[in-house]
């Protein structure tokens, strides 16, 4: 049965890291492809050989979110990596790293161990642990970064914080050299941003709310594009969100330095005016910014300055929301809004298809030295058969996801995946909805 | 174009003027802030503000229009003067005023803003006034609960009430609000009176400026269509009004003003500040107020030009008109109930 053979037929076959795009069949044996390809015909296999006929619809790679917080362990009330795995299949998601920030932190070998054997035995996706830079994600005492890595983290990050001291974060740039690790920063300055609850702009001056300061995100990165280059170091800027930043990732790219740049569906398809009267669901890190900044975000998309598109999957149970704003905790779920945002930039003709593939894809699985992310033969069976164009409205309580913190409830977006496979195996099967 | 309903009010007797005749329309279930208001809403609450200032000066001042009704004062926050108003004015229309303040109440053991919402809505009171320490809390409550409910001030958002009783002594000293030129000073950053008086006076067609050093001013704050000032020399030339702030030191995290001296010597108001200002400028100031660090003690108490008294006086009169005008929405309201019946 592990040998087993199948065939998607009838497919439209995308393949960002080749540039693929092209009408055919692809073949996996086991957990993995072994071949695809136009002149792939159904004709031609025995009968032992599953086929599933795609009616047309685009087979690309399964979509790798590098950016997700499951709640396990710790919190489990507000998600556990079996649910936070469901959202994510449901939402064509094969790989997803988890953020270290639960309770404890995962800045041991033993929980990165435990993150990886839990997943493994409970979650219908690939969950790969990142831990921490820090002990507790304190910013004092860096981790065992080597041995962490070799235990399975894939990445190292505080999170939803920055490393405040320059110091230390020009040891933890410099020593993971040795590894050649990927470190990745929540670029926000601690001490401007502190007390701020969303954009420091004209609707947080009518609404009374303290403001997050643009200048908090572009002082960070500027900062740590400096230890960068002094380091030779490798550095991913998870969520950017003004132009400014953008700009400084364009000009480190430019002289060569190894800075890779993401983004969060928030950043942009919302701006800050979606707070309108207090909605708590639209406090998010980064916070919702201005037009321009929004713009700036689909122009860097577009232009490859941002490599990566993740979800910034938050979430958080109706007590942690159900406040007054500044009371109100940060985040939204996105693990199954990702793919039909992220479509939205096809559709508006801002960005084309392959090009946000990348995106999801073949981009973070280069950034995180996985062998997935990519139609070829030899690669992992991780797939994704999704329709770009049926609309649907987001619906909270059809979210699988144990969490119901979506600002998107309500939206009418287009697309979804329609199968979800990871190891060759099935995990997700989108049922006929009337 | 206010003389009219000024003259009306000075023929009437006070108890004709509060209670006989119907209410005037005013279409909003609750008063969560001043923005969202019409012109014409605000100069129906300050209109009907006007008649019950004669009435309060009276000997007799008790109403009938809200007896058998109950009116929470949910006080979040310390306060003395909002909280003692608002009981007066309610207890004046003849309702049940219940005073609830937080440290005596179950949201210093754990309970949150809408659960306290909801065990005060299962006693069915018909009019909440609700005081809280964080923008957007009081139209949070208000979504949660069946009576109407009256914005005693959130955060740093809207304290309506206190605009419109600015607005009130104004009109009643000016005449009108239309072309007046308006400075507020001081914290605006932390101000919700501020918010609540710039939506007011740009609806009314008055002219407003903003000074205060820029760490006091919010991001952006000219988008609010008002001109920024920050030296009060300058802000102050030629204004009609000069509405003080409180410096708000216990919303301060951190360093704003390098000391209250130094702030004080720039931004505080004394006699040769004001004299930038018309020789007829009003002084106002919500209270309480920090004498010596935003204004000068003989200016605060100068009977000619400092209509800080008044402003009190004005705030009983404005939350019975809002009271009663939300009031009206009530099952069973009795439209035209003779005063004292």
């Amino acid at each position: 049965m592990a040998r087993r053979r199948k065939l998607y037929t009838n497919a439209r076959l995308l393949d960002p890291a080749s540039g693929l795009d092209v009408k055919g069949a692809l073949l996996t044996e086991g957990d993995r492809i072994v071949d695809l390809g136009p002149k792939l015909a159904s004709g031609s296999f025995a009968g032992d050989t599953e086929q599933i006929d795609c009616q047309g619809h685009c087979l690309s790679p399964g979509l790798i979110d590098m950016h997700v917080w499951l709640r396990e362990p710790g919190a489990e009330h507000q998600e556990t990596l079996a649910t936070g795995a469901r959202a994510a299949a449901a939402g064509g998601v094969t790989t997803m790293v988890a953020m270290p920030n639960t309770e404890p932190t995962i800045d041991e070998v033993a929980l990165v161990e435990f993150v990886a054997r839990r997943a493994m035995d409970t979650a219908v996706v690939r969950i790969l642990p990142a831990a921490a830079i820090t002990r507790g994600t304190k910013g004092e005492e860096l981790t065992e970064l080597g041995l962490l890595a070799q235990a399975g983290a894939v990445a190292f990050t505080e999170g939803d914080r920055a490393i405040s001291s320059p110091r230390l974060m020009r040891r933890a740039l410099s020593y993971a050299t040795t590894f050649d690790l990927l470190l990745m920063q929540h670029c926000e300055d601690h001490s401007l941003a502190r007390g701020g609850v969303m954009n420091e702009g004209e609707v947080a001056a009518r609404l009374g709310l303290s403001g997050i300061p643009a200048m908090a995100e572009v002082i960070l990165l500027e900062r740590d594009v400096r230890l960068l280059e002094a380091t030779n170091g490798r550095l991913h800027a998870s969520h950017l969100s003004t132009e400014e930043s953008l700009d400084v990732v364009r000009r480190a790219k430019q002289r060569g330095l190894r800075l890779t740049a993401g983004a969060a569906p928030h950043n942009f398809s919302l701006n800050e005016f979606d707070v309108g009267d207090y909605r708590t669901f639209a406090k998010v890190k980064p916070p919702l910014r201005v037009e321009s900044d929004r713009k700036a975000v689909v122009d860097a998309i577009a232009d490859g300055t941002i490599d990566v598109i993740s979800s910034a999957h938050a979430p958080q149970d109706p007590e942690s929301k159900r406040l007054p704003f500044a009371q109100a905790e940060f985040g939204m779920i996105g693990l199954e809004t990702l793919l039909p945002l992220t479509l939205e930039l096809y559709h508006n003709g801002s960005v084309p298809l392959l090009r946000l593939l990348a995106c999801l894809t073949c981009n973070p699985a280069r950034l995180l030295k996985l062998d997935s992310g990519r139609l070829a033969p030899g690669a992992p069976a991780d797939l994704l058969i999704f329709d770009p164009d049926t609309p649907w409205r987001v619906d909270e309580k059809k979210f699988r996801s144990k969490a119901k913190n979506s600002p998107y409830d309500g939206r009418r977006v287009q697309g979804h995946a329609l199968r979800t496979v990871v190891a060759g195996e099935t995990v997700f099967q989108r049922k006929r909805e009337s | 174009m206010y003389g009219a309903s000024l003259m009306s009010v000075s023929r009437a007797t006070p108890a004709e003027s509060a209670g006989l005749r119907p209410l005037p329309p005013f279409s909003h279930r609750h008063l969560l802030g001043i923005e969202g208001l019409s012109a014409q809403d605000i100069q129906i609450l300050l209109d009907h503000s006007d008649r019950y200032v004669d009435l309060n000066r009276a000997v007799e001042k008790k109403q009938s229009s809200l007896r058998g009704r109950t009116i929470i004062n949910l006080f979040f926050e310390n306060s003395t003067r909002t909280r003692t108003s608002f009981e007066l004015a309610g207890k004046r229309l003849g309702g049940d005023v219940i005073n609830m303040s937080v440290a005596t109440s179950s949201v210093k053991k754990g309970e949150t803003l809408i659960d306290t919402a909801i065990t005060l809505n299962a006693m069915h009171p018909d009019l909440l006034v609700v005081r809280h320490q964080d923008s957007g809390a009081v139209a949070l409550l208000a979504q949660k609960v069946g009576c109407g409910v009256i914005n005693g001030g959130d955060g740093s958002h809207e304290h309506p009430t206190q605009a419109l009783l600015d607005a009130l002594t104004i009109r009643r000293r000016k005449g009108r609000l239309e072309g007046l030129l308006v400075a507020i000073c001081g914290d605006i950053l932390h101000s919700r009176v501020a918010r609540s008086n710039i939506h007011l006076l740009n609806t009314m067609g008055a002219r407003v400026r903003l000074i205060a050093p820029p760490t006091l001013m919010p991001a952006y704050a000219e988008r609010l269509g008002v001109e920024v000032y920050h030296d009060m020399r300058k802000g102050l030339t030629d204004v009609d009004i000069v509405m003080m702030l409180r410096l708000q030191m216990e919303r301060f995290h951190g360093s704003f003003v390098p000391s209250t001296r130094e702030y004080f010597h720039f931004y505080g108001l004394d006699y040769e500040k004001l004299g930038f200002a018309k020789p007829d400028a009003l002084i106002m100031h919500p209270g309480p107020m920090n004498r010596g660090i935003e204004i000068d003690t003989e200016v605060a108490d100068d009977i000619h030009r400092s209509v800080i008294h008044e402003q009190v006086e004005m705030g009983v009169a404005v939350r019975m008109a809002c009271l009663e005008l939300l009031a009206q929405h009530l099952p069973n309201w009795r439209h035209s109930t003779p005063a004292g019946a």
